[in-house]
């Protein structure tokens, strides 16, 4: 037993508590949330190392036995997730430094960063149904907040559908988790899991697993429940529209993957309509992102596609596309928390979103250019960059099972994605420059884009060195043994 | 006891879509307020209603009620009473700002 795991969980909170206190002192204020952020990122990576070494870390709270009191479990998986989740953190909060306005910093906004890191981190890293439904409350209540700082009208507007479709979906979670306590009469994960491999696959438990499908799938954006997406998701200010982008959806996908793996793996009809369900969803988002003009909503939709690709390679269920989906994961979080960074210096500059009034940003900023092209060829997963591994591997595994179909959706895919990003390229960076060009100094801004760019490039030119902790994150998704067996200790 | 209860939360959940379904932003803050209750009505109804004796009697106890929906429902209150709060005020600032309750007005480009 250790606690080093509950660490990227008590950091942030302690920090955020703390920064509520002196809300008015600006500097401190970064400074510390910087600080707790780094520190994040140094324990996440302690935490990958160990677990490596030593298997799945797991504590029990107040040292109450695995079934009986809640019980904190960090995998691979999740310990990968939390890495990427505080890197993209302390990036963003590198770009709020000079990217958020002094209004928003006074209300809040680092404490409720800190908050939001709380309940993402900690989502990732419990073993406990009903735990997950509280971390995705502090996660959400944070969200809210965030989402409405700034108190512009369509700030307002979209945050009152937010937070409405959230609450619906809420009360969907807990009816789920009252459903699945009646039929197995627990709530540790792992427990569940192996209740339910004793029960086998009955009726109710394929309800159980649509209605967890359609709880965190509204969560995660996916084919009929995306609707709330691009409209809440467009009304943010950059830093927080990265935020959301990078950590908020990837939550709901880690929750479908965790709970699919652990208690309805045995279902096959779950697995298929989900496999269905991310087809429809990556061809609704590319033709969303080829369809605006507008460079946020453009990233917004590749969002949805790339929810759908990741979620497609978990439905394949094989090794092979489980590990793809992960490095998929990984990488999109990555690449879009870059995406938004970039595209938020190239709104600093021009003062629009609208691409027709943006052209020829290249010849003073080729740094921007230069690095939003290659951020954009990583997201349509041209080699050697990090998108192409994934992707592969997600289609080499559909091909294993035979599903021919979806891998020609999913490779297709890719040029629509391409075709959306080259758009911003060609017609905001290319061409004659037009009035609102303005000489701004942009340097800050860039910074964090650029070391986000570097990661994924990093992470597709030493994709030899990374594999073995995907391949062990895809074996604890794989093989729901590994994980009940460590957190019951039997 | 227990058919009582799932006819009551039916009754409940059925009130909520209707309210969460209708126009005004006030109707649905009482709609999700409904709804929260089913939820928790359920979720008690799911651990057992009346087993005949107190929840904690040790560990040779014949006969004891199951404390953890309890539990949970009180974390699901204070939860859902947190979120209708701000809810609440995030709808009177909407008011205030935009001049509207009406969800059929609160879209399209007028307010962006």
């Amino acid at each position: 037993m250790i606690n080093l795991i509950l660490f990227p969980i008590l950091i942030p909170l302690l920090m955020g508590i703390i920064l509520i206190f002196f809300y008015k002192k600006i500097i401190l204020q970064r400074i510390f949330s910087l600080l707790s952020t780094g520190a994040s990122i140094v324990v996440s990576i302690c935490m990958i190392d160990k677990i490596k070494n030593e298997g799945i870390q797991t504590v029990n709270l107040s040292n109450w036995d695995a079934p009986f009191g809640i019980t904190i479990v960090s995998d691979m998986l999740s310990a990968l997730l939390v890495l990427t989740t505080n890197i993209i953190a302390f990036c963003v909060l590198l770009y709020s430094f000079k990217g958020i306005d002094r209004e928003r910093e006074n209300y809040f906004y680092y404490a409720m960063i800190q908050f939001l890191l709380v309940g993402v981190t900690g989502a990732f890293s419990t073993g406990d149904i009903f735990n997950l439904f509280v971390f995705f409350e502090v996660m959400l209540m944070a969200s809210y907040v965030l989402l409405v700082l700034g108190n512009t009208k369509i700030q307002l507007r979209e945050t009152v559908k937010y937070i409405i479709v959230n609450v619906v979906a809420s009360a969907l979670f807990v009816v789920g988790v009252a459903y699945i306590y009646s039929v197995v009469g627990t709530l540790n994960m792992a427990l569940i899991s192996e209740r339910i491999s004793e029960v086998g696959g009955t009726g109710i438990l394929t309800v159980i697993a649509v209605l967890f499908l359609l709880v965190f799938g509204l969560k995660g954006a996916i084919f009929p429940l995306f609707f709330w997406l691009p409209g809440s998701y467009n009304a943010a200010p950059i830093p927080i529209l990265a935020l959301f982008g990078a950590l908020l959806t990837k939550v709901g996908v880690y929750s479908i993957s965790r709970t699919y793996s652990l208690f309805f793996y045995q279902d096959s009809y779950v697995f298929s309509l989900l496999g269905i369900l991310a087809l429809i969803t990556i061809i609704l988002g590319a033709i969303g992102s080829i369809a605006y003009n507008d460079v946020k909503k453009i990233i917004i939709y590749n969002i949805i596609t790339a929810i759908g690709v990741i979620l497609f390679g978990f439905s394949t269920f094989n090794a092979v596309s489980l590990s793809g989906s992960i490095f998929y994961l990984l990488h999109d979080m990555i690449i879009k928390g870059a995406l938004f960074l970039l595209i938020g210096a190239m709104i600093y500059i021009t003062g629009t979103s609208n691409l027709k009034y943006m052209s020829g940003l290249m010849k003073k900023y080729p740094l921007l250019a230069w690095t939003f092209f290659i951020a954009a060829l990583g997201l349509a997963g041209i080699p050697p960059l990090s998108g192409f591994v994934g992707k592969f591997l997600i289609i080499q595994g559909a091909f294993q099972a035979g599903n021919y179909i979806g891998s020609f959706i999913v490779v297709l895919s890719s040029l629509f994605v391409l075709l959306s990003v080259i758009k911003i390229f060609v017609k905001g960076f290319w061409g004659e420059e037009s009035d609102n060009v303005m000489k701004k100094p942009v340097k800050t801004l860039l910074l964090p884009g650029c070391i986000l760019v570097l990661l994924s490039f990093l992470i597709g030119i030493g994709v030899e060195v990374l594999s073995p902790y995907i391949s062990l994150a895809a074996e604890s998704l794989l093989q729901p043994e590994n994980y009940i067996h460590a957190v019951l200790k039997e | 006891m227990e058919f009582l209860m799932i006819l009551i939360i039916g009754i409940l959940f059925m009130c909520a879509t209707y309210l969460i379904l209708s126009k005004s932003l006030l109707r649905i803050i009482i709609g999700t307020g409904l709804l929260s209750h089913g939820v928790h009505l359920l979720l008690l109804t799911m651990g057992g209603l009346k087993k005949g004796a107190a929840p904690l009697l040790g560990q040779h106890a014949e006969s004891y009620s199951d404390p953890l929906p309890q539990a949970l429902i009180l974390t699901a209150i204070v939860i859902s009473f947190g979120v209708t709060s701000f809810l609440l005020v995030l709808a009177y600032r909407t008011y205030q700002e935009l001049g509207t309750d009406n969800m059929e007005k609160l879209r399209g480009k007028k307010y962006d």
